[in-house]
Parts: C-alpha cells; structure tokens; sequence
C-alpha cells in the first residue's frame, strides 16, 4: 500500500498499525451480538468476506444466511427490522448497492426501518478482480436516496465507533469498509459523532477532506508537505450524509486550497458533496477532486490504482502544490 | 361473521372501492376486486390485528407486496376502523398521507411497498424475527399474478423453506392478467403450483372469491417447516360485468357513467343476496 518512503513518515507520526476496519467491524459486532440477542447479521454466503465466520461460530442463531441473493438480503434485513430486531445486512458494496439497490430505497430507507447496511471490501479493495467487483458507485446512488445516514470509517477506531453508532441508530444506515490493513490515524480521546467530521491535522494552505482508506494518504502527504513548509489541514468526513458542512465551510474558509480524496468515482462522490456545500456558501478557494475519473479503470491491486489515480502520499502533496501554485 | 355477512360487506367495500377510485382519479381498479374477499377474509377471520394493537409485538403481519391494489387495502383497512371512512376521500390528494401505493403513515399498513417482488423478501425477515424470538405470530404477504416475474420472488421461494419458515403465508390472487394482458402470454409462469411445490412450500389452491374456502386454507396450519403458498383463483374486476377478465380496467379508472353502471349492479347483487337469504 505504501512506498518506503510513506512508510518511514507512518513511523515517524508514529502512526499505528491497525487491521482492516472489515475485522474491526466483526468484532465490535459479535461484542454487541453476545451483549444483545436482537442484534443479527444477514450475509449472502459473505461470512467469510465479511470476516464473520467467528461470530458465525460463536452465535449461530444471531446469523442468517441467504445465500448468493441480496435483493432478498436486503428484503430480509428490512423485515427483521422491522420486527425488532437490529439487523445488519452483510454484503460486497458492489453488489449490495447495485443488484439491491431498489431494495435499499424502498424497503429500508422509505418504509424508515432502522436497519444496517454494510457494504464490504468497498470502492476498489477487490483491485485487479475488476469493475463488477469494484464499487466506485455506490456513495453517488446512495447519497440520492432519502433517510440513509452513509459512513465510511477512515481506521479502526472510527470503524469500531460508526458500528456501535449504527447498532443503536433509530434510521437506516449504511457502512462501508475496506479490507486493506490499516493505520490508526484517529488521535488519542477524539470523538466520534456521526454527521461530524474529525478534524485530524490543522493547516492554514491546504485543507484535504478526506474518507474511508486513503485518509492515510493525506495524513502522510500533509506530513510531507510541512517539511517543505507548506501547512495542511486534515480532515476525515467519515460521514458522507449528513455531510458536516460546517468542518467543511471552516475548511474552504481558512484554506487557500481545498483537495477532497476519496475511494469513489468523482461523479456523485463526496467531492462533489463538498463542492456544492462550498458553492452555495459563496466560496471558491483553489479547488481539486482526487479520486477515480469516469473511465475504464486500470488493472491492479488496490495499492496500484491508489498510486495511479494519486492517492499516495506523493501523489497527494504533488497534486496540492500544483494546487497552490496555480 | 358468517359467509353471508363477508358477502355483503364484500359488495359494500367494492361500491367504496369504485367511488374511492373514481374520487382519486387514479387507482387499480381490476386487482383491488379481484383481490378483495382475500383481504376481507385475512382481516375479519385470520389475522391477528386490530386497529387497537397496531404496534402489539404479537400481530400477525400483513405486507401487500401487489402494493398497486392498495385502494382495496384502505378501503377494507377504513371499514376495520384504522381510520376513518372520511379518510378515503383524500386518496392520492394532494399533500394526503394516503399516498397511492401502502405506506407506514397509515395506520395499519406495515410497510411500504408498490415496486413489486419486494413484500415475500420483507416477510421472509418477519417471519425469522418471529422465530428468533419463539413468538406465534404468522406473516402474510399477497402477491400478483404479473409480479412473478421478478426473481426476488424465486430468491425468497428458496430461502423460505430453507429457513422451514411455516409461519409464513404467500397469497397470490391469481387473476391470470397483467397490465398488458394476459400473463400467459406476457411471461408464462404456470404451472404455479408444481413451481412452489418444488421450492418446497406447502401448496393450497382455492376459489379467491370463496370465503369457506379462504378461511379453511389461510387457518389450517402447514406441516411442520414449510411455508404455505395459498393460490386463489380470482377473476379481475370480479363483481362488475363489464370490468371482469377485461386487462383494461387494469388500472381503468370509471366515469360517472361507468361508476354509475357498476353500483347499480352491486346494490343489484346485494339486493339478490339478501333476498336468497331472506
């Protein structure tokens, strides 16, 4: 996932290692689960990318099984909340918010259910096993949607906590992970709070809005920047609606530059989220969306696109220097 | 409440359903007939609900997943005492909570449905959630004829009796027309009941518009482990001369004149009922 060099500035900050949030995400579960017999996962023969077999084992009756089908997933999710029961439906994001997509809209989010979703090994995290596998999609069709609070946790802490929100929500909700290891970039005693944005590094030059796995880059790449005097600001907008657009109005306020990096296609992702918030407010700073353009995307593992399409900590301080020089 | 009681409440409700529809302007006026002794029977002999206990843990739960027929819902959710009979004049008005397709904002209606393939699904997690939780509640969902085609359905046929989910109920008011004509020949999907058969459900087939009959297949329990699929055998715009069997009043909407037509007709059927009864 990282050149040598990033990997000596993560050492430098001090940044810990973590897992991938999808095993931070199964492990907060089953605690919950083993604390709550209404708590349920639904997975469509998605135990074992879901890294669910554990709780499987240890709770057979608080795990359904569906089989390769989410539409019915989702259905079936939707009911048992509306039963009572604090469902999580478990699937690939790029399936669950394509082939259920109508599921998602009517049966949770417009019948207002409090029920999960969680996409898993999101955005490109499946790399070289291509497009029908990536979900560079779903935050643009789910934003669209009405009632449904989307949350892409940047570490394991946040991941732990947006779980742990979503399991006691009173609305739908939806949770995307990744399944690359990753480092904690969540400082000691932050809060989370969903809807709003945790303000990682602060700089006054450049501000990277940032979510899910590549707020690490940014981190490394505001690393970077400030040992050639540059000062960026760091933010992770783990939740992607509601947007926080009061961190993000701050962002375009007090930088001369904003860069929003995300996991996504640009079409519909937050970048744009992030754009219309800072033009409807009468801000222009400099301006850069950093993600997946609308094309056939290259081969390659997750750490490969990340680097072609400049989500590294050199791609990132390269794009915001050009930025601020412009 | 005997036959004859349901049969004459049946005759009154498809008088509402009809001005109801001709009010709104819009409305599924084949289905809501075809499909309105089933609903009559569910909420009079076989459901466990009552507008007093709307939230109670325990209800039965009914799902429309034929969500376009939801004039026929209303009107029989109205006569149940949900909400007031009045309420049915503001059907697909502007700013109405009585949106034209079931929504929760009603009292009564357990989720919201209308894209169709979605109600089997939701009730498949019903019925799990009832038995995680040991409860006796049955879950009931009501499918139609053209809805079939949508694979949800097949995905849920098979998980049903995976799960030995025998606390739920699929109803299709098998009317055999669709939008376009008749389902035969836009998707074939007989023969229907070797088809549940063979996903493993219990397979009851009925006269749709025969309350004995309704009664004896939705309160006689399943074996044990399988889900029950009742398979009533309807007639599209049943109770109506000119609307029965014809695909047009799919969705037709009467004129006055038709309207008229059509409740002499009924007030006719009812008087003839109370006579042969007399």
């Amino acid at each position: 996932m990282f050149t040598p060099a990033a990997q000596a500035m993560a050492a430098q900050l001090g940044l810990k290692q973590g897992r991938a949030n999808l095993e931070a995400f199964a492990e907060t579960l089953q605690t919950l689960a083993q604390a709550d017999r209404n708590v349920v996962a639904v997975t469509s023969d998605s135990r074992g990318s879901g890294k669910l077999a554990p709780y499987g084992k240890a709770l057979p009756r608080q795990i359904i099984e569906v089989g390769i089908a989410e539409q019915n997933l989702v259905g079936i999710t939707a009911g048992l909340a509306a039963c009572g029961k604090k469902a999580f439906g478990v699937s690939p994001s790029c399936f669950l918010t394509a082939r259920s997509l109508e599921q998602i809209k009517n049966d949770v989010c417009y019948s207002n259910v409090p029920a999960v979703l969680v996409g898993i090994s999101a955005g490109v995290s499946y790399g070289a096993l291509g497009s029908t596998h990536h979900s560079l999609h779903d935050l643009a069709v789910l934003r669209a949607i009405h009632n449904l609070t989307i949350i892409v946790p940047a570490d394991n802490t946040e991941t732990r906590a947006a779980v742990r929100y979503a399991a006691q929500a009173t609305r739908p909700v939806f949770l995307r992970f990744g399944k690359a290891a990753m480092l904690d970039v969540t400082p000691a005693g932050a809060t989370f709070t969903a809807g709003r944005a945790v303000t990682l590094r602060e700089g006054r030059d450049v501000a990277f809005l940032a979510n899910g796995e590549t707020v690490v880059h940014a981190q490394l790449a505001a690393a970077l920047l400030a040992e050639q005097g540059v000062s960026a600001r760091v933010v992770s907008l783990h939740t992607v609606k509601p947007l926080d657009t009061a961190t993000v109005l701050a962002a375009g306020r007090e930088s001369r530059a904003v860069i929003t990096v995300e996991e996504h296609m640009l079409t519909g992702g937050v970048g744009e989220a992030v754009a219309s918030t800072l033009l409807q407010a009468g801000l222009a700073p400099r301006f850069k969306m950093v993600g997946f353009p609308d094309e056939d995307t290259v081969t390659g593992a997750q750490a490969d696109l990340f680097r072609h399409y400049g989500i590294s900590m050199e791609g990132l301080a390269a794009t915001a220097l050009a930025l601020l020089a412009s | 409440m005997t036959d004859r009681d349901l049969a004459l409440k049946s005759l009154a409700l498809r008088r509402r359903l009809l001005r109801l529809i001709h009010e709104a302007g819009a409305g599924h006026t084949g289905g809501g007939l075809s499909c309105l002794d089933i609903l009559n029977v569910l909420y009079h002999r076989v459901l466990n609900v009552s507008p007093q206990t709307v939230d109670a843990p325990t209800r039965d739960r009914y799902v429309q997943s034929k969500g376009h027929c939801v004039e026929a819902l209303y009107t029989v959710l109205a006569d149940r005492g949900y909400f007031p009979d009045a309420d049915l004049d503001t059907v697909c008005h502007y700013q109405s909570p009585y949106v034209g397709h079931p929504t929760r904002k009603i009292r009564g209606v357990e989720m919201n449905t209308g894209a169709l393939g979605h109600g089997l699904p939701i009730c498949l997690g019903m019925a799990l959630a009832a038995k995680l939780d040991g409860a006796s509640y049955r879950v009931f969902t009501l499918l139609g004829d053209g809805e079939l085609a949508e694979g949800s359905n097949w995905e849920a046929a098979m998980a049903a009796s995976h799960h030995q989910l025998d606390n739920l109920v699929g109803l299709l008011d098998h009317n055999t027309l669709q939008i376009t004509g008749h389902t035969r020949e836009v998707m074939a999907n007989e023969p229907l009941d070797e088809k549940w058969r063979a996903f493993g459900w219990e397979v009851r087939s009925v006269d749709g518009h025969d309350y004995a009959q309704l009664t004896a297949a939705l309160t006689t329990p399943p074996p044990k482990g399988k889900p029950l699929f009742v398979l009533a055998h309807t007639v599209k715009g049943k109770g109506v001369s000119f609307m029965e069997n014809v695909a047009k009043w799919h969705h037709g909407v009467p004129s006055e004149v038709e309207l008229a037509q059509a409740l002499t007709e009924l007030t006719a059927a009812e008087a003839k009922l109370r006579e042969v009864h007399a």
